[in-house]
């Protein structure tokens, strides 16, 4: 299936191909971002790691770490 | 806390032990977790002036927005808010724009300072003339206001909204520069050596994890878009936290485990560098360490160099 995905820290949307049934955890890994540094949004609803991805869409990744 | 419903069904956080809490359970459990740690290491008296560092990121709002709860339950506690405005282009501007908007809404007094107020140079100008790294600029200088005017203002405690990510990252950076000096003004509560001229610095978020401190923020509707100063990039405390965030990730625990056994030899630490004792700048009669304070020693350098 394929995402679309938004990382606040880069500011971009992308398109993310997955396994069908992949869970937030697959979503990180193929982007290469560390779980302890972000919280997943679906519809502005935060999710856990082992969600299955259902929607295509309104993905949020929203970095935790302090700016400075 | 009780099984409920609620949690299992929309779940915000998974705790290390396996629990899983929603939205309003999850805020209930982490302001605990703060006034546990307020009570624990003794953060707050019975009657207090507490102004809070508020930087208008996540943290510094969660803090803010925490303490503002606890100044309504308890009028003997009084809160304000104190910013200061280093002049850092395309990321302060919008942290301070959120600073102002919190404390508007929330009926917070706000005090703002500025470097170039204060030091006659915004933080970006100085680095142009200055052969230093930005963040140790930044870092004695805004500390040496927030404590000068902390103090001016009559504030009896000055709350930070450091978190155990915040902390272990330090514990570490002096770990490796051999600091141990640095390390023994570190831990929940430090600056209540009798000395009047320093104001007590608290940490109520002292045992909050940085991803804990973004989901309440989160949930409490304070985050807002992602700003980050352009000067990170260049810091030693990036490498680090990047480092601890990786060990976290394949050993689960890790930063609890650091901020523990500091806990454990903090007072020892303490005791250790305290002999040592502290004096005054001969310049401004802020406290430091050798005859002249770092920021005056910067600002020496600056005045020669403008
Ligand atoms: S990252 Fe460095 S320069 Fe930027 S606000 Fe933090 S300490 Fe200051
Ligand atoms: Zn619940
Ligand atoms: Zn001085």
């Amino acid at each position: 299936m394929k995402l679309n995905v938004f990382y606040d820290r880069e500011n971009t949307e992308k398109t993310i191909e997955l396994a069908d049934n992949s869970s937030v955890k697959d979503l990180l890994k193929k982007m290469k971002i560390n779980p302890v540094t972000v919280i997943v949004g679906i519809k502005d609803q935060i999710v856990l790691e082992d969600e299955k991805l259902k929607d295509k869409g309104n993905i949020k990744i929203i970095s935790v770490i302090s700016g400075g | 806390m009780k099984k409920n419903n609620c949690c299992s069904k929309n779940p915000v956080i998974k705790l290390p032990a396996g629990e899983r809490l929603c939205k309003s359970h999850f805020t209930k459990y982490f302001e605990g977790k703060v006034f546990r740690t307020i009570r624990q290491f003794n953060l707050i008296g019975k009657k207090e002036r507490i102004v809070a560092a508020l930087s208008g990121g996540k943290d510094s709002l969660t803090l803010l927005h925490i303490l503002n709860k606890l100044s309504k339950q308890n009028p003997r506690i009084k809160v304000e808010a104190i910013t200061i405005d280093e002049g850092i282009k395309g990321y302060r501007e919008k942290t301070l724009k959120t600073a102002k908007k919190f404390c508007k809404k929330n009926k917070i007094k706000l005090n703002l300072f500025s470097f170039k107020k204060e030091f006659g140079l915004k933080l970006d100008n100085m680095i142009d003339v200055l052969n230093e790294k930005p963040c140790t600029v930044c870092g004695i200088l805004r500390r040496y206001l927030l404590n000068k005017k902390s103090k001016e203002l009559g504030f009896t405690k000055l709350a930070t909204g450091h978190n155990l990510d915040d902390e272990c990252q330090s514990i570490m950076m002096n770990q490796f520069k051999n600091n141990m000096q640095a390390s023994a003004r570190l831990g929940p509560i430090s600056g209540v050596n009798k000395n009047k001229k320093f104001v007590p610095r608290i940490k109520p978020l002292y045992l909050c994890t940085e991803k804990e401190t973004a989901i309440y923020a989160y949930s409490n509707n304070l985050l807002d878009n992602f700003t980050e100063c352009p000067n990170i990039t260049e810091s030693y405390r990036a490498e680090i936290r990047n480092m601890l965030n990786d060990f976290e990730q394949k050993f689960p625990g890790t930063k609890h485990s650091i901020i523990n056994s500091f806990l454990q030899i903090l007072p020892e630490l303490k005791s250790g560098f305290k002999e040592q004792g502290l004096n005054y700048c001969n310049i401004c009669q802020e406290p430091a360490s050798k005859g002249k304070c770092n920021a005056c020693r910067l600002l020496d350098k600056i005045k020669k160099v403008k």
